[in-house]
Formats: C-alpha cells, structure tokens, sequence
C-alpha cells in the first residue's frame, strides 16, 4: 500500500506524509442492536488544491467518514459506551485528529478545516443574521474586534456573490434564497481560511442552474485559496465536474479508489459499474433501459459476510465460492486504481471491456 | 393566445386525447388583515395548455417554485384550479364536485415523491393497496386480498407482504407500494410527482423501469414530473418545461433536447453535470455554449410583465418587458415544438 500513501494524483515523490493522510479510519456506533459499523477501515490521501470526491449510497458511511474527520462525533466512553468508537489515524499537516484532545479539534476546526453541509436551513441558526453567523466563527479564531471581523463577513459575502453585501449582512437565513444561503455557508466555511474543505452533498438540495453556479464557485475558490477539498455525494455527474480523486464506498469500505478519469473510464468494481449503468446520460444517446443494481443497499448492522456486495453482484459465480466467505482486499491493478473485488483484474478488464462498456 | 396555438392544441385534441387542459390556473389567495381581505395571489400555476395521449409519457420539468408540482395536483383534481378548463375523454370535468368526480378517480392516480410521508404508518400494505377498492366500493371478482396481492407482484414485492408496515420496507420498495396503490383501479393516467427524486441512485433505476414495463404491460399514459432532465429525457416521449407557473416550451423529447429554443430550457440543458471527468475543462459541452444563469427565479406573487423569464434572460429586449410572448410554433421547429419567446435560440 506504500505506494499509494500519496493518494492517485498527487505526484509528491518524497517521504513526507500528504497534507490530509487517513489510514485504516474505522467509525463503529455501539447500538441496542448490534454495533454500527459506519466506516471500516478506510485509507486515502489528499494534497492541497487537489479534490477527492467521495461517491456512495445512503448508509455507506461517506457522511461518517467526514463527520469524524472534523471531530464531530461525540466520542464513547472508555467501556466504548454511548459515542462513536474511532480508531485509525487522521494526519492533517502533520497533526493527528484521532488522539488529539477535543479542545485541540475544536481550534482546528474553522481555523484549518471547515465544511459545508447539504441543508443550509438547517446548519444556520434562523434566530441569527447572517452576518453574526459568519462573525462569531471568525472572532473564535482571531482575536479582533467586532467591525474588524464584520467587514471580512462583507467581504466573504462579496466573494462567494452575493449582491449588495454591506446590507445583506444584516439579513437572516431566511431571507435568503436557497443558493444564497448556500453562498453564506461557504462564506462562513472559508472565513479563516481554511486549508481543508470538505462540502457533504453541497448541491443536493438545490435546482441544477444554482448547482451549476455553487460549483464554478467552489471551483474558483479552491484554486484561489489552495485548498483540499474532499466532495461528499452521490451525484456522478457533481463528481466528475471537480474530482481529481474519486473513492467509491460501499458497506463502510472502499470498493474503488483511483483517478477520476480511470474510475470513470475503466471503472473495474461490479458495484461502480452498476452505478454508472443505473444513471441515464444527457449526454448519449437514449437507453433502451437502464441497468439497474437488484436488490437494496445493505444495513451496516447487519452487513453480508464476504464481499459486502456480493448478494447484488451478477459475477459471484466465478468467485469460487469466496465471495460470501472472504473479504476481498483492496488491491492495485494499476498503481493507483485500487479495487476490492475476488475477481481478478484481467477477468474485471474483460468483464467490462466485453459487457459493460456498451451499457454505459 | 394566438389563433396558430388553438389550432395546433385542438389539431392534438383531435387525435383522442385522454386529458386535455386549456388556459388552466391555480392561484392561492393571499389574505391579510382583521377581515382576511384577499390582497394578492400567489399565480403557481398560470395558464397552461396541455393535452395528454392514452399511452404516452409526457414530463413536465422547472426548478422548484415554477409550479409544476401544482399542476400535476390540479391535474389530478387534487386541487381545484381557479381558471381554465379540463377535458377528460370528451368530459368537461373542470367544475366536477369532488363526489361527481369519485368515479372517474379510478382513471386518473397519483404517486407521489416521498413514500415515507404518503403511507400510513399504521395501516398494513394489504390496508394501504386496498384502499382504493373499498373507497370505491369495489370487489373484484377474486377478491381484494387477492386483487392487492396480485398487485404486489406486479410492481416486483412478495405477495407475502400483505400484512406488513411500511416501515419494514427501504425506500424503493415504499415507493414501489405507492406505485401499486395507484394502479389498483387500472387507471388510464397517473400523474407520478418527482417519484424517485427521493430514491438511491441504484434503486432510481429499478423504479424507473419499473414505470417502463408498467407502461407497456398496461398502457397506461404518465405525466412525469421531475427536477432531473436526464431522468425526464430517458423516460418521456414529449417534454414541457415550466418556469413561473407557465410552460415556455413544449416539444417531442428528441426535439426539445436536441434543439431547445427557449433561452431559459438551454440554460437549464448546459446546467447539467455531466459524468464524464474528460468533458470538464472543454468550454463547448453537447455542441453549445455553458450558460450561467445569474439571480433567482422572481416571486410568483408578481411575476415579471411580458415574458417572465426577461429579467434573467440574455437575449431581452424591450419588446420582452411589454408583450408576452404566447407558446407558439415557430416555422423553423419541428411539429409539436412549441416555444414562448420573443427571441427563440437559434442554431
């Protein structure tokens, strides 16, 4: 896996540890009915002004993982009762988040990471304006006064394109529209100009011409600010617009792991042709039909033995009978595509050059 | 409206249409003050034109707030609209009392977007797919367990689910339910509102040919409402695109993806993500230009005068802000493609 560490595109040749560096990430919520396997033992790497994009199902674990990236879980106990159970290492510019005291993540967070969640209605507090908002997360962080911090609310809100600022920084929430508010929340994500930005489905909840608009912008402010950016969605198209990286989960693992390009273009995991197959494209000709997956996405308490996803593969005929009873390891077929599947990679490289490309 | 679109709508009307609706409205008072005096009205729908055909799918596509959602209720009689008028095989049923209607609810049934919120969680499957026979006082001659189980199996559950909660089920297969339940009383149309927005990407598939199969087994005509123009374009045969409450272009799919002519449906067409990383940093995508709308769609309280799309639109000029611009055939389009607009895109 050593030469992986880097991530797919990241070319740092060196022996220094990538900007953002998680290995083996395991998140597990203890519950009345069994434990909660949310992320299992995950690993990637992201270098600054790179985008990884995180691609999965609900209940794959891809808001988990960027939830505990922040710190965000409330941490169980040391019986490992009542929180989340993380074990595995975060490095961010060289610090560890796993062992790092709560007090220490909460400066962290703001300062060198931020995010932007789905539903801004919800992650903005409606007593408050705007601009309060965007002035408390500012002065945690600097110690300046309150006209200092009110007009880097206004120019933030200039940045991410909001009209009249000086006068909307009075607004409240809901007084803005939804691509505004979306607009304000990254305003306030960006405020201390942090180094790590991770977005959790940041277009979902809006109509496709403003998701068009919030993605050229956050295009534009990565370049500008040179940040990592890690996109959370399920949305195939949202990720082949900004990802440079993308992993595919499924079950609380990676399936598929490798460059945008190659994920899309020789997607070699069962599970991300499938996805590819279930999406029509505007951009082809119309289908006949599409290709969906059979059966559902699997619970995490409950997750199948072997291959996670091996009751809705098509090929597990020609795994030998492993696929229930084993757990395929994340293997490079090429350096830095990494799939997890019993199928070898000339066999996978049939598969879809014979059968599946012509589907998708 | 201009003597051309009559003549094109009834041209339509006259090929047995199922459901034809003329100049239909839907506008919700706005009532203020002591004696909730009527100061205003919210126009979410305003005025469309459509008729749909026994047996095709017509989608109907607008970002939120352009009514769509409206329409599809009004169309169900869900809602009564406030003006216009609706043609159902011959019938005028525009001012149709809700009980004079009840009979003809069998032909027209709704699914809906969120199969969380439109089951009752305390009612089985069996209660909830058999509600529509005892509603209408019907008995099959197999009997309902029976009627609803056969229904089970034809939307892809287990018979066995009869006495189940909707809890017990993923997404897919709520929606899968909703699906049964409006098919229970073999209905000629079902207006089907945003059915699988809510639904994985995986699973999205699965009902979206499910919709397919279900057309072709049993004829049945759709009107498909959604955000998603990929979606829309993979399962219709004609499309409408809605923007405040009005439809500003109508077309065959293959027409109105391959040649829109309304400024607004090109901005909604280059708006589309497309899943192709290689595509990413070339500036023409599909052949034309990425368009960037810029603000927000105006309150449907007081739309824009003369063309409503005028204050976001590129090409506008003063002629948008006087006269609205009726739904038309220009001569250039092919048949059945309708345009409202002063400048229609041309290529």
């Amino acid at each position: 896996m050593t030469a992986d560490r880097r991530g797919p595109t990241s070319a740092n040749g060196s022996g220094e540890r990538p900007f953002l560096d998680v290995s083996d990430l395991r998140v597990q919520f203890p519950t009345d009915d069994g434990v909660v396997k949310s992320v299992d033992g995950i690993s990637f790497a992201l270098e600054r002004g790179k985008t990884l994009g995180i691609v999965g199902e609900s209940g794959s674990g891809k808001s988990v993982t960027s939830l505990s990236l922040l710190g965000l879980h409330r941490r169980a106990d040391r019986k490992g009762r009542g929180g989340a159970r993380i074990s595995g290492e975060i490095w961010l510019d060289g610090q560890d988040l796993v062992t790092a005291s709560p007090e220490e993540v909460r400066r962290l967070r703001g300062e060198k990471m931020a995010m932007i969640f789905q539903d801004p209605l919800s992650a903005m507090h409606p007593f408050y304006t705007v601009g309060a908002q965007i002035i408390e997360a500012y002065r945690v962080h600097n110690k300046v006064s309150k006209s200092v911090a009110r007009k880097r609310a206004i120019e933030l809100l200039e940045l991410v394109g909001i009209p009249q600022p000086n006068t909307r920084v009075d607004d409240f929430p809901h007084q803005f529209s939804g691509g505004m508010r979306q607009r304000a929340m990254i305003a306030m994500a960006l405020v201390c100009n942090p180094r790590l930005l991770i977005a959790d489905e940041p277009t979902t909840a809006l109509d496709v011409t403003v998701q068009a608009q919030i993605l050229d912008l956050m295009r534009d402010l990565q370049r500008e600010f040179d940040s990592a950016l890690i996109l959370i969605t399920h949305d195939l198209g949202v990720v082949a617009e900004l990802a440079d990286d993308i992993m595919v989960m499924y079950g609380g693992k990676a399936v598929e792991y490798g460059t945008a390009e190659t994920v899309f273009r020789q997607p070699e995991h069962p599970y991300t042709w499938g996805l590819l197959g279930s999406m029509p494209r505007i951009d082809r000709e119309v289908q006949e039909r599409l290709s969906p997956i059979r059966g559902n996405p699997p619970s995490l308490i409950n997750v199948p033995s072997g291959c996670a996803f091996h009751p809705r593969c098509p090929y597990t005929a020609e795994t030998g009978g492993r696929s229930d009873t084993e757990i395929p390891l994340l293997a490079a077929t090429s350096p830095g595509h990494l799939v997890r599947c019993h199928l070898g990679p000339a066999r996978r490289q049939e598969i879809f050059a014979e059968q599946i490309r012509e589907t998708l | 409206m201009s003597a051309e679109t009559i003549r094109e709508n009834q041209a339509v009307a006259d090929t047995e249409a199922l459901l034809t609706v003329t100049g239909l409205q839907k506008h919700f008072p706005i009532r203020r003050g002591l004696l909730q005096r009527t100061v205003g009205a919210v126009k979410a729908v305003d005025g469309i034109d459509l008729s749909i055909k026994p047996g095709e799918t017509l989608g109907l596509v607008g970002e939120s707030g352009c009514g769509k959602s409206t329409a599809g209720r009004v169309l169900t009689k869900l809602q009564e609209p406030t003006g216009g008028q609706m043609v159902f095989e011959g019938r005028d049923i525009t001012s149709l009392s809700q009980g004079a209607f009840r009979p003809l609810r069998s032909d027209i049934q709704m699914v809906f977007q969120d199969p969380q919120s439109s089951l009752n969680p305390r009612h089985t499957v069996g209660t909830i797919v058999g509600a529509p026979f005892r509603i209408q006082d019907l008995n099959p001659p197999q009997g309902v367990k029976r009627a609803v189980q056969d229904l089970l199996e034809l939307v892809g559950l287990s018979p066995e689910h009869y006495n189940r909660y909707p809890h017990e089920f993923s997404g897919g297969q709520r929606q899968r339910i909703g699906i049964a339940r409006a098919l229970a009383l073999k209905p000629k149309l079902i207006v089907a509102d945003e059915p699988v927005s809510a639904l994985d990407v995986s699973i999205q598939a699965q009902v979206v040919n499910l919709f397919e199969d279900l057309q072709a087994e049993l004829g049945l005509a759709y009107v498909f409402i959604a955000h998603d123009l990929s979606v829309v374009r993979h399962i219709s045969d004609r499309v409408a695109v809605m923007y405040l409450g009005k439809i500003v272009e109508i077309a065959p799919r293959d027409d109105l993806y391959g040649r829109p002519l309304h400024p607004y449906t090109n901005a909604l067409m280059s708006a589309v993500p497309i899943p192709d990383p290689g595509r990413r940093n070339v500036e023409s995508r599909m052949g034309r230009e990425r368009i960037r709308l810029t603000g927000d769609v105006p309150s449907p309280i007081d739309p824009p005068s003369g063309c409503r799309f005028r204050t976001r639109c590129w090409k506008a000029q003063d002629i948008c802000t006087t006269q609205e611009p009726p739904l038309l055939r220009i001569a250039t389009a092919g048949p059945g493609h309708q345009v409202a607009c002063h400048f229609p895109v041309e290529r």
